[in-house]
Formats: structure tokens, sequence, C-alpha cells
């Protein structure tokens, strides 16, 4: 009776504290970053290293690397899972390759991603200090997560239904675009918001691939600020900077939101028209 | 009096579906006055990794008749549905070795066309496995993936054989709604009206029964009955009763030696079950073994 008093306490505890940094965290960057946050903030170019103006540019970088990043390594991912979980077995000796190597990949720090975006991109194949660089490295970086999310996903699905499908003489292919997919799409979407998360968030890969000019890009080729790199700088570089940091670290939040929020609709009409449409 | 009352609850229990059904009258169970072989297996043997399964299995299976397979769980009977339609060719390591014959070809043969097989020899599971799509577009998937593309005949081909097995009334309001909001029964329904929408010849019932209550089993029962004469069906079954009751063949599996399966005995049902030639099937029958 007391054991079990104690052992309900620590947990409610636990999930107190865990959502009690959450909301303190949030509420710590609505509080400091609301107040300078306004229209003119979300389209006007910094000035003043930062200390005023919008963060304009930023956001158009952050999201074109972004744009880059997750373009690239989707169809990639999904197509190495799709490898990995439906037409490889499992034990076999390049399987178990593969995944390995990802799983070392994914506990690499991104600063080495880095260098390595930096020496192949920038230098190697003369992309120089550009988004394009940028989005490129992130990719990479992201890749390990969404492939082994995506396989989880497959390999989640019941394999009634690759049996059931078969049994109806149905063709791998077939069964994998009408039903695995579909299936395992909730996955395919929490692995990509992962994904995002993670590319969003970082800042050591990007300094050395995409720069930090806070300029509007005119392409991809040129070089942008992303907007942790702008939060990074200004906290750590510009005296005074920290009203226009927390205003863009919750600009990060929003988008974040949104995307989130973006992915999930389409998710949720791609499952509905599958289901439902003849 | 007592008569009228037993006819009565019978059909509580059974619900009155005749009307439903487009596949015929139900026909009791007298054995094909002239049976002709569909398949015929000849010393089959099935192993999985080093593990035999399946020793020796040799039997005929005989067109427009249901012929059940009995025997304890763990025998091979799933193993040996799973070698008609080729779906061993899915199971890594799976090894099998004899000859298997449909309608004269060898079914075995490395070349054969197996989308093509398992068309003609379609496959019920133990567990209904509906599609997590709608109820129309588990029947039409398979057939448009068999390359029927007309939106009519496909509308046809659903009512057919939601017809068939006397769905159609249940579900034609929400043929577009969910098919995993339908009950088990209903579901394992559907995916027999799935499997004949491709017109098979054979089809494989691995425990279709065995995971349903007892009045849609009854109703799934009925079903199979229907399809004799139209449908050769294999079924395996662990309802002795229900063998009994629906197959014209039985065939009794047993674990021999603690190592793998074997036929013990292959007959007319009515002797399997009344005149078993060997001892085993005779205590597995009356319920002293197995
Ligand atoms: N995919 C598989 N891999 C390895 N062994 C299997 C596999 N499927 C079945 N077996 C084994 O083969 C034997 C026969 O199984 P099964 O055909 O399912 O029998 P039944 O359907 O009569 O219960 C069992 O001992 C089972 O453990
Ligand atoms: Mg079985």
């Amino acid at each position: 009776m007391f054991k079990n008093a104690l052992t309900t306490l620590l947990i409610w505890l636990t999930a107190a504290l865990v959502s009690g940094v959450f909301v303190w965290l949030l509420a710590d960057i609505i509080i400091h970053g609301l107040p300078k946050l306004s229209w003119s903030f979300l389209v006007e170019a910094p000035e003043n290293a930062g200390r005023s103006g919008g963060i304009g540019p930023i956001i158009v970088s952050t999201v074109l690397i972004l744009g880059v990043a997750m373009v690239t390594a989707t169809p990639l991912s999904l197509a190495t899972a799709v490898l990995l979980s439906e037409f490889i077995r499992h034990d076999s000796v390049f399987g178990r390759l593969v995944r390995r190597s990802l799983d070392v990949l994914a506990g690499v720090p991104s600063i080495v991603f880095g260098l390595f975006g930096n020496a192949f991109f920038c230098i190697y194949l003369g992309l120089g200090f550009s988004i394009l660089s940028g989005g490129l490295t992130l990719s990479c970086m992201v890749l390990p997560i969404l492939i082994r999310t995506a396989e989880e996903g497959l390999q989640a699905t019941p394999n009634d239904y690759r049996l059931s499908a078969s049994a109806l003489g149905m063709s791998r292919s077939a069964t994998l675009v009408h039903l695995l997919l579909p299936a395992a799409t909730p996955a395919l979407v929490a692995g990509l918001m992962l994904g995002v998360g993670r590319a969003v968030a970082e800042t050591a890969a990007l300094i050395f691939t995409s720069g930090y000019v806070d300029r509007m890009p005119d392409s991809l080729f040129d070089s942008g600020r992303a907007l942790s790199v702008h939060i990074y700088d200004l906290s750590m570089n510009v005296a005074g900077g920290d009203a226009s940091a927390y205003s863009s670290a919750l600009v990060l939040i929003l988008l974040l939101l949104i995307i989130n929020s973006i992915a999930l609709s389409l998710a949720k009409q791609w499952l509905h028209r599958s289901v439902v449409t003849a | 009096m007592s008569h009228f009352t037993n006819n009565k609850s019978e059909q509580v229990d059974k619900p009155n579906t005749d009307d439903a059904y487009t596949l015929g009258p139900l026909q009791a169970g007298p054995p094909c006055c002239d049976p002709e072989p569909l398949i015929r297996v000849d010393n089959l043997s099935l192993h999985y990794g080093e593990k035999p399964a399946l020793e020796g299995v040799s039997l005929d299976i005989y067109k427009g008749c249901i012929t059940a397979l009995i025997g304890p769980s763990g025998c091979g009977k799933t193993s040996f549905l799973s070698v008609l339609n080729r779906l061993t060719d899915m199971i890594p390591g799976c090894r099998v070795s004899g000859n298997v014959h449909f309608d004269h070809r060898n079914l075995r043969h490395p070349a054969l066309d197996v989308q093509r097989l398992r068309r003609d020899i379609g496959m019920i599971f133990q567990k209904p496995v509906p599609f997590p799509l709608s109820i129309r577009r588990n029947i039409e998937l398979p057939l448009r993936e068999h390359g029927m593309s007309k939106q009519a005949e496909l509308n046809d081909v659903v009512q057919q054989v939601l017809q068939d097995v006397g769905l159609w009334d249940e579900v034609k309001d929400r043929l577009a709604s969910s098919a995993l909001a339908l009950s088990g029964g209903q579901q394992q329904r559907l995916c027999i009206a799935r499997a004949l929408a491709l017109q098979p010849k054979v089809l494989l019932m691995d425990e279709p029964c065995s995971a349903l209550d007892p009045i849609s089993s009854g109703v799934v029962e009925d079903l199979i009955q229907r399809l004799r004469g139209k449908y050769t069906v294999v079924i395996v079954t662990h309802n002795l009763a229900q063998a009994r009751r629906i197959a014209n063949y039985a065939g009794f599996f047993w674990i021999k030696d603690q190592r793998a399966g074997c036929l013990i005995e292959f007959g007319q049902c009515k002797q399997i079950f009344e005149a078993p030639a060997h001892e085993l099937t005779a205590a597995y029958v009356n319920g002293s073994r197995g």
C-alpha cells in the first residue's frame, strides 16, 4: 500500500518535472521573445549585427537549407529503408553492415559532419559556402535517423498483409505501394519530423558549410545564415543581442510547429485518400 | 411438437441466409460420384532449415470436392497448404521436395508464373486479414493488380462476390467505409469474397472458423458448403464435427517420432470418421488422443 503510493508519487513527480522543464523553457522564450516579434521583424533584414532590424533573409535561408536537406534525404532514405526491410533478408551480411554503419553515423557529432561537408561539398565539389552545401550536409546528417525510423515503421506493419497480398497474387511492389507504405505512414511522418527537428536545430554543421552571411540569398549557391546560427551568433558574439536572439528562437519554434502540422495534415489526407477513394 | 421447437431453435442459431447467397443451394455432403484429381501430391517433404516439418506426404485433391485436413497442432497442415500455392517461396530457409501437379502441370517448376498460380489457388487464413482499406478497395485492389481496370466491371464483380458470400445486404450501404470496422465473421467472409473475385479454381482454407464466434463460424461453414462443386476446397480444421459435416474427403496428419508431420490416413470422410483403417486415426477422431 505504502509502496504503491510512493511509486505513484514518484511517477507523478517525474511527469511534473519533465513537463515543468518544458513549460519553463517555452515560457522563458515566449516572455522574452514576444515583445520584439512583429511583422516587420519577420520580413526585414537584420541591422547592426542583428541587434535591430529583422530576420527576413535568415528565415528564407533556413527554409531553403531545410528544403534542400529534406528533398534530398527523404527519397534516398525511403528507398534504403524499403531495400533493407523488404528486399534483403534481415540477417544478411549486407543488411547488418548497412545498419551498423547507420547507427555509427547517427552518433557522429554534428561538428564532424560540418567538417566533412566543408571538405566534400564546399571544397571538393566546389560548391563553396552555400545553401546547397549546408542543405546537403544536413541531408547526410539526418539520413541515418530517417532510414532507421522508416525501416522500423515498415517492419512494424503486420506480416499478415504481405502473406495475404502474395496469396492474392499481388506483386511485392504493389503490396508495398498500396498496403505497406500507407500503413507505415504515421511512422514515416514521425521520422521525418525527427529529422526536420534535428536539421533545424543544427548549428555546428552549418557554420562550416552554409556560412553566416545574413544577406537575402539570390540562389542556392549563395551563402545563407540559418536561424540557429543566427541565434548562436547573437547570444555569443553580439553584446546586446539577447532580445533578438529570444525572438529568433520563438520564430524557430513556431517554424517547427508549422512544419509539423503541415506534415501531419498532408499525411492524414493521403491516408484518407488511400482508404476511401476507389 | 418437440420436432417443431427443435427446428425453430436451429433457425435462431443460424440466421436464415438462403436469399442472400447467389452461390446456389446448400449441398449436403455426398462424395463426388466421379472423382477427378485436380492436385496430385506425391511424396512431398518439407524442411525449415534443418528441421523437417513434413515427410512423404502423398494424396490427391479431387475437383469440386471439399477435402478436410485434420490433426494436432504443429503437424504441418499449414505448411502443406503453403506448398500448394507456393507461399513457401516467401519463407527463407524453407525447402520443399517431391512432386506436386496442379491440372497436370508441375506446380513446383521454377519457371512457373507464381502470381498466376496464386490467382488459381486462393488462400484464406485463420485470422481474417482485411486490408486497412475500404470494403470496396479490399476486393478491387487485387483485381486491378491483375489487370481489370474498368470501374463498371469492377463494380459488378464486387457486388457479385459479396452476394456470393452473403455479405452484400449487410454492407451495400457502406462499401466506402473501412473494412476493419466489420465484425470478425464479416471480415472472414470479405476475405473469402476477395479470393473469389479472382475466380480461383481451388480455395485453401487454414482454420477459417477457429478465430470466429460460434454463430459467425456457422455462417462461414454454410458458405463453404455452398462453394462445393463450383470450387475445389481444401480446409484445415480442428473442429472434427465440422470436418465431418462438410467434407467429402479427409486426411489425418500426425507427428511421427517427435520429428516430422506425415499423412497417416487419407480417404472418404465417412470412412475416416466411421471406419478408420489406422489405430491413430481411430484414437484421434474418437477424441482419445491429440
Ligand atoms: N516459418 C517457419 N519457420 C520455421 N519453422 C516453422 C515455420 N512455420 C512452421 N514451422 C514449424 O513447422 C512445424 C509445422 O507447422 P505448421 O505447418 O504451422 O503446423 P500446423 O498448421 O499443423 O499447426 C511446426 O513444428 C512449426 O514450429
Ligand atoms: Mg496451422
